[in-house]
């Protein structure tokens, strides 16, 4: 693409508090990029809501546009209570994994169950970043962190699938080594209805790489890039090749009634028909 | 039915409740069934759609009122209602909106506590809960009906005050107020004052701070609102180390219900300037006062009372009147003592502060063993 266009239109003029090497900046590049691409001159039809942790900070305050930096966890009810009153809005939640499938897990599966309007993008780094690299509900196992020093001895979510099981409409998983396809795959998402889930396998050099072993961001990419096995692939795969992979692509796409379209029809229900 | 039609009705107080919040203007209800709220949702689920409003059970406590400050927000006025335990899952959600000066509603129909307790038991044990139950420092203002027809009044009052100060309103009810059922005459929807928060003009950009309570701008206003829990300056950007601008933002949250603390208040108060024995009560456990003081009366001993219809922001004043001039006072209340010791702070020492305790089983605290208590103390040389 030959286009000159910077991000900067859509950011406020506040300096970005991310580490060097953190895998955020690809994040935001994708979806600005890809909101641009979408033809929108601004974030005036957007909403955004995060909960805690570095993620959450991606649009809060730094994107200019209305945005609802909520407590741990709490981005989706907050998010619910908007889109229910304002289906003609865009919501996008943005979060990391602590908060969308650790603390926040029960509403995720809710409105995926739901089928609630609104696109979370969750920055998955494995490690609770901001709090200096505890283990989190996406480590992999074995993985040292500050509160698993002899390693992890859970294993893992698989949020993607797990969005896909309780009835998204879309889900997909990408990593920063794959920033065209997360960017193809958030302008995909932003133009369908019903929950969507987009998953982005982060690098955190601070909190994760360098006690998990890797001596720069560099080799958390390559990690990225050489483990990463597409979906269409890995359905071929057995359990154990599958090990210590990241499952990449699109897990789901389809059409359901989406919460918005449900409530307002009974609400219009009730009025004409009184039932 | 829009809202109900001024005329005398036979409900339940979780009814007057749904219909008061109605009439204040709230189309906005997210809920999770909990004895003895539950007929809130309910009434909710029935009577929002028929006016194009939305209820919604959520799938916990915490997720319902996180979805009510959502539509807050989003212009509504909203509100949710618990009990005891849901009112504890609770708590973060309304330290995030007195933070982040939300006005919303919650409903603690209170059961007997700790933990689950007596479900279907009346209590007033979230006393200090409603004051205190999130963390940090902050401020609450709790309302606390004793009739059905107050519970009417006072939920359209909880949406005013909220609405003008920008702040969670906690509607403190109990298990007894919810579910008896009593006369209520339903005012004409013009007699029934509404305050609706200010929004800003054009062009305004400070939506917290500049003024004592500042102008709300709900989403996709153009005002490219930052809400955030976090410490903030005016225009919502966040200051997490910064010491002045955490002083001035929390100061301010605090002072703009504390300054307005007499305007809040509301109570009834009887011969408060000529007793020898006072009675501070409110809620369910106030229903006893009227006959008691009344028998006490008759048999000559000079009694007066304070029915407390908000108990916080604590009016502190009226409280201190009385205890100027009565020997003693009594405070019946249905947990193992929580008001009195606000009475007895208040009070400075002007007056012996005596509780009258009881919990379990619902049982509440009867006219009879009230007027026990005022006679004994009466008597009593101390």
């Amino acid at each position: 693409m030959t286009e000159t266009f910077s991000i900067r239109k859509y950011l406020r003029d506040l300096r970005l508090p991310f580490c060097p090497g953190c895998g955020i900046f690809t994040v935001i590049n994708a979806f600005l990029r890809a909101v641009h691409e979408l033809g929108y001159e601004d974030l005036s039809k957007f909403v955004f809501c995060s909960g805690i942790g570095c993620s959450s900070w991606i649009c809060s305050p730094y994107f200019e546009a209305d945005s609802i930096h909520t407590p741990h966890g709490r981005s989706i009810p907050v998010a619910t209570g908007i889109k229910l009153l304002r289906p003609d809005l865009n919501v996008v939640i943005f979060g990391g994994d602590g908060d969308i499938v650790g603390i926040g897990l029960s509403h995720f599966i809710h409105a995926a169950r739901r089928n609630l309007d609104a696109l979370v993008i969750m920055v998955n780094n494995m490690v609770y970043g901001m709090t200096g690299g505890q283990v989190a509900p996406t480590t992999p196992f074995k993985t040292k962190t500050t509160t698993t020093p002899y390693g992890s001895f859970e294993q893992p979510f698989d949020a993607a699938r797990l969005a896909t099981t309780a009835g998204a409409c879309y889900s997909a998983r990408w990593t920063t080594a794959h920033p065209k396809e997360l960017r193809q795959s958030i302008k995909k998402a932003i133009q369908m209805k019903g929950f969507r889930f987009i998953e982005a396998v982060s690098q955190c050099p601070t909190a994760y790489g360098r006690r998990a072993g890797f001596e720069n961001v560099g080799e958390m990419l390559k990690w990225f890039r050489e483990d990463a096995i597409p979906i269409q692939h890995a359905e071929k795969m057995s359990k154990r090749e599958l090990e210590g992979k990241i499952v990449i692509g699109q897990f789901v796409e389809r059409r359901r009634p989406t919460i918005v379209e449900t409530i307002y029809a009974m609400i219009n229900g009730v009025q004409t028909n009184g039932r | 039915m829009r809202i109900a039609k001024p005329n005398t009705y036979f409900w339940q107080g979780n009814q007057a409740c749904v219909e008061g919040a109605i009439t204040a203007g709230c189309r906005f209800f997210a809920g999770y069934p909990i004895t003895p709220a539950t007929e809130i949702s309910e009434h909710m689920a029935k009577r929002l759609p028929r006016i194009s409003g939305i209820a919604i059970q959520m799938e916990d406590e915490m997720a319902s009122i996180g979805a009510v400050i959502g539509a807050s927000w989003a212009g509504a006025k909203a509100m949710t209602a618990t009990s005891g335990p849901g009112f504890s899952l609770m708590q973060e959600f309304i330290g995030y909106a007195f933070m982040t000066e939300t006005p919303c509603v919650i409903v603690d129909v209170q059961r007997a506590g700790p933990s689950t307790g007596q479900a279907t038991k009346c209590a007033q044990g979230d006393v200090m809960q409603s004051r205190w139950g999130t963390h940090g420092d902050y401020s609450a203002i709790v309302l606390s009906p004793n009739s059905v027809q107050e519970m009417f009044r006072l939920t359209v009052r909880a949406f005013n005050l909220a609405e003008k100060y920008r702040t969670p309103v906690i509607l403190l009810s109990d298990e007894t107020i919810a579910h008896m059922r009593e006369q209520i005459t339903v005012p004409p929807s013009d007699s029934v004052k509404i305050i609706n928060r200010r929004k800003p003009r054009a062009g305004e950009t400070a939506f917290f701070g500049m003024e004592e309570t500042p102008p709300m701008p709900a989403v996709d206003e153009g005002f490219n609102v930052v809400v955030t829990g976090s410490t903030h300056d005016e225009y919502g950007i966040r200051f997490t180390a910064d010491q002045n601008v955490h002083r001035k933002l929390v100061e301010r949250l605090n002072n703009k219900i504390g300054n307005h603390t007499e305007e809040i208040s509301d109570f009834e108060h009887y011969n408060i300037e000529d007793c020898q024995i006072g009675v501070i009560s409110y809620g369910c456990a106030s229903r006893a006062i009227y006959e008691a003081v009344e028998k006490a009366e008759a048999k000559g001993l000079k009694t007066g009372y304070i029915r407390l219809k908000t108990i916080w922001p604590f009016p502190e004043r009226i409280v201190r009147k009385l205890a100027e001039k009565a020997d003693k006072i009594i405070v019946p209340e249905l947990n193992l003592g929580q008001i009195h010791y606000e009475v007895e702070r208040a009070s400075k020492g002007s007056a012996k502060v005596i509780p009258l305790n009881k919990i379990g089983g619902g049982e509440l605290i009867t006219p009879e063993e009230l007027l026990a208590k005022i006679l004994k103390e009466a008597q009593k040389n101390d």
